[in-house]
């Protein structure tokens, strides 16, 4: 693959005549973006001449190295806090959005079949609700026959984004959930059995009658799992579909400091409620700025030219107006060693 | 065995030759001393290099375990400083308010490693008994090389085939059928209760027996050939039975061996990780089923340390209850030594004296049957 890859590189390289030699640039970080910066890095290699390496190691570790300055940018799925930043000399803008939908292991029940509600999710979550024919699911599923089957809810049992994109909608939408449970990239469970990755929750939720799990949107599609409706904001009924994704991350507030939009639960009537950007972490004061800018020439490139391959891998491209944000925010926030802007190239 | 291979061939050749062979083998340090001397400078600095090598390589382990166990100490100390006697004893693990406890996954690897060897004992005694009393000689290769190859598969894959072929069977076949049957007599009945995730801890004992049942049946195969042919050949020529023969000669005679044999299979089910993590379910609640969820030191960090940051309680944690899981590792394996060594030891010296001792036992059991 990556021999063939590497031909395939050379001959465009070729066919192109470029003159530059092809500048490697290492990230690191969380695992949920990391087949889209594969593609990009496969697709941009050609035009921009850059060779990206980047290590899914992890949303914790990706921004451990990008604070001990290991790599040329880090990767988390949770924003850093602004002190955070400010403490580590860290500018922090979006590389793309990814969306969580919910599973479910019912017989007879067809994929988006099912509505629920982020109350009923978080009331699942915390062990409330016990068995599927419980009134609160039946009110919201009329002429649906569900068994008396005890729920069996899955978690992500390896500390993660995914997590923690999860519980911050439940906390966004049940305050005793916030206040039970709380938001990190793994939590104290009151019920339910945990899985590693993605495919775990999905095998186990396929496994188990009566399951219900969280995985993401992409690993939903692509493996055929029943997921359900949710009821966002605005109180419709919404079936998970890059239409209901692109209205969220439209919808969203991205006038907010660090870009760390809020996109859980955003307005909007056709919102899909769990959206969650991830973010991408360079060094303000780079030792090396032509690193850097090889950093943002890639993005610049994703922005511009990535959209397509996004949205075919199940990812949300950034919002244009948002991408031109972020570009100014390079100008005026990251300075070469001569202390003046270094983007955009000169 | 080493001692069969030996004598077999003394017998073929004449006396003075064994003498010498035994000398070698029996006083290494006294045959070494005369053969000095008589070699030049380069056989001296041969040795003074191959001693140099084997002392480097010995202290290099040494140096490698006080490494590690001091590096997790270190490591762990913001925890144990933090949280104290309860870090042992709290069965808490909240990442969000960051308090941790290590209770859940103590007893969870406990409870695994325990379960699994009493589901892998009495299987490893049938194979081992079967390998060296009953196998027909033909058999016996193949069917021993079969258990050291499931003995080399890599963790991953029997967790893998764990996960994609046990869990489904006992989620939809045996764990329903259980619960409605046995799950609803008294008493008992509480072991086997709640839903049927296929996951849980007895999944994960039961994916550790098979993965320990090759080191435990190994070495029961091995110690049983070690029992001297003359020992079972009288107890035959007493008219006992094949299991007589096991139960009052080849049992008593290698019984410290064995229970040495099943510490090693405990130590390795004490540390398995990755087969462990994808069939016990991972939830930080003591299972009082044995269809529960639970989670075991090893499966906890494996899953935990990605999202830990440099520097955080979290981390420490970890690493503390990576100490935490050494320090029973290495109790476990200092019985398996205790136990080990006194066999070893009779075997070489006081074989004399064991003679009588060894043959009475059987010679009793044999006259009450």
């Amino acid at each position: 693959m990556s021999f063939i890859s590497k031909i395939a590189g050379v001959a465009l390289g070729c066919a192109l005549a470029l003159p530059a030699l092809a500048q490697p640039v290492t990230g690191a970080g969380a695992t949920f973006p990391s087949p889209l910066y594969q593609k990009w890095s496969e697709a941009a290699k050609g035009p921009t001449g850059i060779t990206l390496n980047y290590q899914s190691v992890g949303s914790g570790a990706g921004q451990a190295q990008i604070r001990n300055r290991t790599v040329d940018f880090g990767a988390s799925d949770a924003p850093m806090t602004d002190a955070q930043l400010k403490e580590n000399n860290l500018l922090q803008f979006p590389a793309t959005m990814g969306s969580l939908v919910a599973i479910v292991n019912l017989p007879g029940i067809a994929d988006n079949q099912m509505k629920l509600t982020g109350d009923v999710l978080a009331d699942i979550y915390l062990g409330k609700i016990t068995k599927w024919n419980d009134v609160k699911i039946t009110g919201l599923n009329a002429g649906m026959a569900l068994p008396d089957l005890a729920i069996a809810p899955v978690y992500r049992a390896d500390g993660s984004g995914t997590t923690y994109v999860w519980v911050s909608y439940l906390s966004a939408v049940s305050a005793e959930f916030k206040d039970k449970v709380g938001v990190a990239t793994s939590v104290k469970w009151p019920v339910g059995s945990g899985a590693r990755g993605n495919e775990g929750v999905a095998g186990t939720v396929k496994n188990t009658r009566g399951a219900i799990g969280y995985v993401e949107n992409a690993y939903a599609t692509q493996n055929k799992l029943v997921s359900t409706q949710l009821r966002n904001k605005d109180g419709n009924f919404i079936t998970p579909n890059t239409e209901a994704f692109v209205a969220a991350a439209q919808n969203a507030n991205w006038a907010t400091p660090n870009f760390a939009a809020n996109l859980i639960d955003t307005p909007g009537p056709k919102s899909w409620p769990i959206v969650s950007p991830t973010f991408i972490l360079v060094p303000k004061n780079p030792a090396d700025a032509s690193k850097t800018m090889a950093v943002f020439k890639f993005f610049d490139w994703a922005y511009s030219n990535g959209g397509k391959i996004a949205q075919d891998l199940e990812y949300i491209p950034i919002p244009t107006a948002v991408a031109a944000q972020i570009r100014q925010s390079w100008v005026t926030e990251v300075k070469g060693a001569d202390g003046k802007a270094a983007w955009p190239l000169r | 065995m080493g001692t069969v291979r030996i004598i077999k061939p003394a017998e073929r050749h004449p006396e003075p030759r064994i003498t010498l062979v035994s000398q070698a083998i029996s006083a290494p340090l006294t045959a070494t001393a005369p053969a000095r001397p008589a070699s030049k400078g380069n056989g001296a600095l041969g040795d003074a290099v191959f001693s140099a090598a084997c002392h480097t390589a010995g202290v290099f382990v040494l140096l490698l375990m006080g490494g590690i166990i001091v590096g997790l100490f270190v490591g762990g100390l913001p925890a144990f400083k933090a949280f104290g006697l309860s870090f042992v004893t709290s069965t808490e693990w909240n990442p969000v308010t960051e308090v941790f406890g290590a209770a859940v996954p103590i007893y969870g690897t406990i409870v695994t490693a325990v379960l699994s060897i009493i589901l892998a004992v009495p299987l490893a005694f049938g194979v081992a008994f079967f390998l060296t009393e009953l196998a027909p000689a033909w058999l016996r290769g193949p069917a021993g090389t079969a258990i050291e190859l499931l003995a080399a598969v890599p963790s991953i894959i029997y967790g893998m085939w764990g996960f994609f072929f046990i869990v489904p069977i006992m989620a939809t076949t045996i764990q329903p059928a259980v619960i409605d049957t046995i799950g609803t007599l008294p008493v008992i009945g509480g072991l086997f209760q709640g839903p049927p995730f296929g996951t849980g801890i007895l999944t994960a004992a039961l994916i550790l027996a098979i993965m320990i049942l090759p080191f435990i049946a190994a070495t029961m195969r091995d110690v049983f050939q070690t029992v001297p042919p003359v020992y079972k050949e009288s107890a035959y020529g007493l008219g006992a039975t094949t299991w007589e023969v096991m139960r009052g000669v080849v049992i008593p005679y290698t019984r410290i061996s064995v229970v040495g044999g099943v510490m090693l299979g405990l130590g390795r089910a004490l540390g398995e990780t990755m087969a462990v993590t994808f069939v016990i379910g991972n939830a930080n609640r003591i299972a009082t089923t044995l269809f529960g969820s639970g989670n075991t030191i090893a499966s906890l960090v494996a899953l935990e340390f990605g999202e830990s940051e440099l520097g955080s309680l979290k981390l420490s944690a970890l690493l503390a209850l990576g100490f935490i899981l050494f320090v029973i590792s290495f109790i476990v394996l200092a019985i398996s030594r205790y136990l080990l060594r006194p066999q070893s030891f009779k075997a070489r010296t006081t074989a004399v004296a064991a003679v009588p001792k060894a043959p009475t036992a059987p010679t009793a059991t044999v006259a009450k049957a």
